[in-house]
């Protein structure tokens, strides 16, 4: 390939950005060079997840990755296409000539021709820009003056009308539905699924009307009035148009492409137009004449485009074309896969109504009744992961068994090797078969490898299922002592009292220990509030960094980490470390969380080192622990001009609410005094970002091997919310979580995720925050000063030797070289030589 | 903790072979932890267990080169006493001194005496 050939890309949502990653991580020879025109001013967004905006996600995190390697121009649509010269021309007039050109310009709301339909505080439901006109018009309702509730028309009761009419609860207004079809989501559900649907959502302060329209919407008095097909009136503040959406395929027919006939642009199963250098993808495409309005088929489509782009033979398979869908709306599960209406000749309908308990279920099966070919399912839609991937499958059961209270559990193994298990991302069993074979053994690893379970996130209980059915050990026991996981250990130590690890292993385990348990027994004692970490036997439990006090490196020194309180430093401060390590002949460093580390302190050196530092006001920075390390802070409203809160007061509140605080895993936290978020709060455990109107808390976050950004929980919170949320956030970690798993991991594990999280820790569904709140008020009121608590207690310095029997000699077999002037281990004869620093000073002996 | 000495089983086999040298004394030892004592430039680590054994290796870890031995936590692997090294957490036995983790990795074992409240080493 010698020349670079152009692709141009127009549509900047969902399907367009995976288009431009699938090419991007294909295209290894450079063989395209891509340009993408978007008509929304917005980087792309999962418009899937549009409501949450409305919970208080930020545009931030909606955004899709960015990719980097192509052309990204934002707020100029193509006005036309000239195919003949291969050319489009943008509405601010650009001029771009393509190799191929990807029509992926998604839908438009339908919103039915009727009078007044253009009235202001009439909406439609599609973008963020949308949803900014919808929230400020909510606003100017609810304040204005006036008796009686302000109320919103929502016109659509199907997936996206509900949506809205949540959204407007969310805002303040009591929502009316209006739908045309006699049932709600008339696409997905049956009639009997529509009707409990129906009740479960009236129940919610939402009002249905079914099978009527609405006619004509005037003002009247400041508000509208909608007129609906029986003649009704309904007075509302807004009107929300959410009927359904209608391909984007007008510059399609205006350039003379062929299109559908109920719409969207044709295509070919390799999602080729009638012109052979234009594709289309997602929403505006019609797939052999048929549009798909869901993002998985959109997603499928981008993967062919990609393959096809690089000479590939990839098509669109049946499978992608899969229309099946579970959601939580308003609480309340709904799934509809496969043929749900019973459109095949011949086929039967198992139900299985209970209106007491609120489930509906159906399955559709062959005439025969061995073969599943859909079903709906509404109330509890648990068993959708193992039913979808059976549709078209030989039934392993009696179909009213599967779907019955109390009847056939099914088990992964149910499923044959060709079962889609992921249909988002379109992976089978065999390949995630393959994936466990080739090692993987956790959930994140499958997720990782194959991408299932990234999208939608209803197949994990199943890929959990196929873990277990290949035989991967799940087994959490700590080690071969305990055949406990940690937070079993933690329920039973809380509960029966045990105060040492000697009761513990007698009573619940077995042998006398290891490196892996004991650490876990001494934290967990000292989580439930057990003294000094070296009193009596449980100095005995304690790693190495633990039972010194300090960092152990690699040549048996120890480092030195003071604690710096949000980062802040007095100049005094500063000198007396300074002073410090210049006696001891340590090694300085700046911590990447806003500390001094000094390296290079022999054993029987750290009693002086932190008599000198304590006695300065300094005390344990806790760098050695599985405990909080550091709340980071950027320097906040005090200095800096954008700044809208203390963040370093902040920082330094909770640095010293939580220190010492020991947990299954290092705690690291930040604090930014703006949006700007200097301090990174969100790649710590719990990041705490300063608003206008108070503060946001995000919590799962770490950087190290796998980064993950950690997530909105609370916001807008004031000081006392804020410190409350986090107490219980890390007292329900620290009971829960395994040994050595961070709260992104354990975040990930969580059944239910961050909505359970945030259910148990502030709705307090679980009833437990009573008591989350008083174990973190115990912590604080028990804190002491570790290495004040050793220099107070000769016992305790008794370990604090180089050799029992030659107390001060300093071991023989440490020896410091200097580098970029200061002193570092020796190298080891073995060790990995550097090359290409530089400056390679000649190394010199200091100190043996 | 105080313990009388004639409780201290002490496995010593090769006692007329070796210098005796005193350690430290028992009480200085705290149970499932070690201390490391330095004999010319021998360093050894020892370790008074549960049961109040006490048993001696040598205090180098060999695969970092540091002297850190006395400094591991001490268990048990299927019954045997093990202590873990503290840089990379491979264990050994505290009877043989061999690692339980890889393969013809070894440290040296010293025989080791309680003689008047006093904690003793042998030494080639």
């Amino acid at each position: 390939m010698t020349d670079t050939r152009h692709l141009v890309v127009v549509g900047n949502g969902m399907v367009g950005h995976r288009l431009v990653s699938a090419l991007r991580d294909r295209d290894e020879r450079g063989e395209w060079r891509i340009t993408v025109l978007g008509e929304e001013t917005r980087h792309a967004y999962d418009r899937v997840a549009l409501s949450s905006y409305v919970d208080g996600k930020s545009e931030e995190e909606l955004r899709l990755p960015e990719l980097a390697g192509f052309d990204l121009r934002l707020g100029d649509p193509v006005a036309s296409i000239d195919r003949t010269a291969r050319r489009v021309v943008t509405a601010s007039g650009a001029e771009l000539t393509y190799d191929a050109l990807v029509l992926a310009t998604g839908s438009v709301p339908f919103v039915p021709p009727v009078p007044g339909k253009d009235l202001p505080n009439c909406f439609v439901y599609r973008t963020l820009d949308d949803l900014d006109a919808i929230k400020e018009a909510a606003a100017a309702a609810v304040a204005r003056p006036g008796a009686g509730r302000r109320s919103a028309v929502v016109v659509g009761g199907g997936l996206l009308g509900l949506e809205a009419a949540r959204a407007m609860r969310l805002l303040g207004l009591s929502p009316q539905v209006v739908e045309i079809a006699p049932r709600l989501m008339p696409v997905q559900v049956d009639e009997g699924g529509g009707a409990l649907l129906q009740n479960l959502v009236s129940s919610q302060d939402i009002a249905v009307r079914c099978g009527v329209a609405v006619t004509g919407i005037r003002e009247e008095r400041d508000r509208l009035i909608a007129t609906l097909s029986d003649d009704i009136e309904l007075d509302a503040d807004l009107v929300v148009f959410s009927a359904g959406i209608r391909p984007a395929d007008t510059l399609a027919r205006d350039s003379g492409l062929r299109v559908g006939e109920r719409g969207g642009v044709w295509v070919d199963a390799t999602c080729r137009t009638s012109d052979e250098h234009v594709w289309a993808v997602g929403e505006v495409a019609a797939l052999e004449g048929r549009t798909y309005g869901l993002v998985a088929p959109g997603y499928a489509m981008a993967e062919v485009v990609a393959d096809r782009l690089l000479g590939g033979q990839a098509r669109m398979t049946p499978d992608e074309l899969d229309m099946s869908t579970k959601l939580k709306l308003l609480g309340v599960e709904v799934a509809s896969f496969g043929d749900a209406h019973a459109a095949t000749e011949g086929a039967l309908e198992v139900v299985v109504n209970d209106p007491v308990a609120g489930t509906y279920s159906k399955l559709v099966v062959s005439d025969d009744a061995q073969t599943l070919l859909g079903g709906v399912l509404v109330g509890d839609a648990s068993k959708y992961a193992t039913l979808r991937p059976l549709v078209g499958m030989t039934l392993p059961a009696d179909p009213v068994a599967m779907i019955a209270p109390g009847g056939v559990e099914l088990g992964a193994d149910a499923l044959p090797d060709s079962a889609q298990i992921c249909s988002c991302n379109a992976v089978t069993k065999g390949a995630l078969k393959e994936a466990i074979h080739d090692g993987a053994c956790t959930v994140p690893d499958l997720k990782s490898c194959t991408r299932a379970g990234t999208s939608c996130g209803s197949c994990v209980p199943l890929l959990k299922k196929l873990l277990v059915s290949e035989g991967v050990q799940v087994s959490k026991a700590i080690c071969e002592h305990f055949a406990f996981s940690r937070a079993e250990l933690f329920q039973i130590i809380a509960s029966t009292g045990i105060r040492t690890f000697t009761e513990a292993v007698e009573s619940h385990g077995s042998g006398r220990g290891c490196d892996l348990c004991k650490p876990v027994v001494a934290s967990i004692l000292a989580s439930l509030g057990g003294g000094h970490i070296h009193d009596g036997e449980q100095a005995a439990l304690q790693d190495t960094n633990d039972h010194f006090l300090a960092n152990m490196q690699r040549n048996g020194t120890y480092s030195v980490v003071p604690r710096i309180a949000g980062g802040e430093i007095t100049p005094e401060g500063l000198i007396v470390i300074g002073q410090v390590a210049q006696d001891f002949g340590l090694y300085t460093k700046i911590t990447g969380g806003q500390r001094i580390d000094m390296f290079g302190a022999r054993v029987e050196q750290l009693p002086a080192i932190w008599k000198r530092l304590v006695d300065a006001g300094f005390e344990s920075g806790h760098a050695y622990g599985k405990s909080l390390r550091t709340v980071k802070s950027c320097v906040g409203s005090s200095w800096c001009r954008y700044g809208v809160q203390d963040s370093v007061g902040m920082a330094v509140l909770l640095e010293l609410r939580y220190r010492g605080l020991r947990s299954p895993h290092k705690l690291k936290s930040g604090v930014s005094g703006c949006a700007r978020e200097c301090a990174e709060a969100r790649s710590k455990d719990f990041g705490v970002i300063a608003t206008d109107k108070g503060w946001n808390l995000y919590v799962g976050g770490n950087g190290g091997a796998t980064p993950k950004h950690a997530q909105l929980i609370v916001q807008d919170v004031d000081q006392e919310t804020l410190i409350r949320t986090i107490d219980r956030f890390l007292i329900f970690y620290i009971r829960t979580a395994d040994r050595l798993q961070r709260t992104a991991p354990w975040l990930e594990e969580l059944e239910g995720g961050l909505d359970h999280l945030r259910e148990v820790i502030v709705d307090d569904k679980l009833g437990i925050c009573a008591d989350l709140d008083t174990a973190m008020a115990r912590h604080v009121e028990s804190y002491a000063d570790e290495w004040r608590g050793v220099l107070e207690d000769p016992k305790k310095l008794e370990r604090y030797v180089s050799f029992v029997n030659a107390p001060e000699t300093p071991d023989p077999t440490i020896s410091f070289v200097t580098e970029r002037g200061q002193p570092v281990p020796m190298p080891r004869a073995g060790d990995p030589v550097l090359i290409g620093l530089p400056t390679v000073s000649p190394r010199q002996e200091v100190r043996a | 903790m105080t313990t009388a000495p004639e409780q201290v089983r002490v496995p010593v086999t090769w006692e007329d072979d070796v210098r005796w040298q005193t350690v430290c004394p028992l009480d200085r030892l705290q149970p499932e932890r070690g201390v490391a004592a330095l004999f010319g430039e021998t360093q050894v680590a020892v370790f008074r267990l549960f049961d109040d054994r006490v048993l001696a290796i040598g205090n180098v870890d060999p695969r970092s080169g540091a002297a850190v031995m006395s400094r591991g936590i001490v268990g048990d692997r299927g019954g045997v006493p093990t202590v873990a090294s503290p840089l990379y957490k491979e264990a050994y036995s505290l009877v043989d001194g061999q690692c339980l983790d890889v393969e013809d990795v070894s440290l040296p074992t010293y025989p080791v005496r309680v003689r008047n409240g006093s904690v003793q080493i042998g030494l080639p």
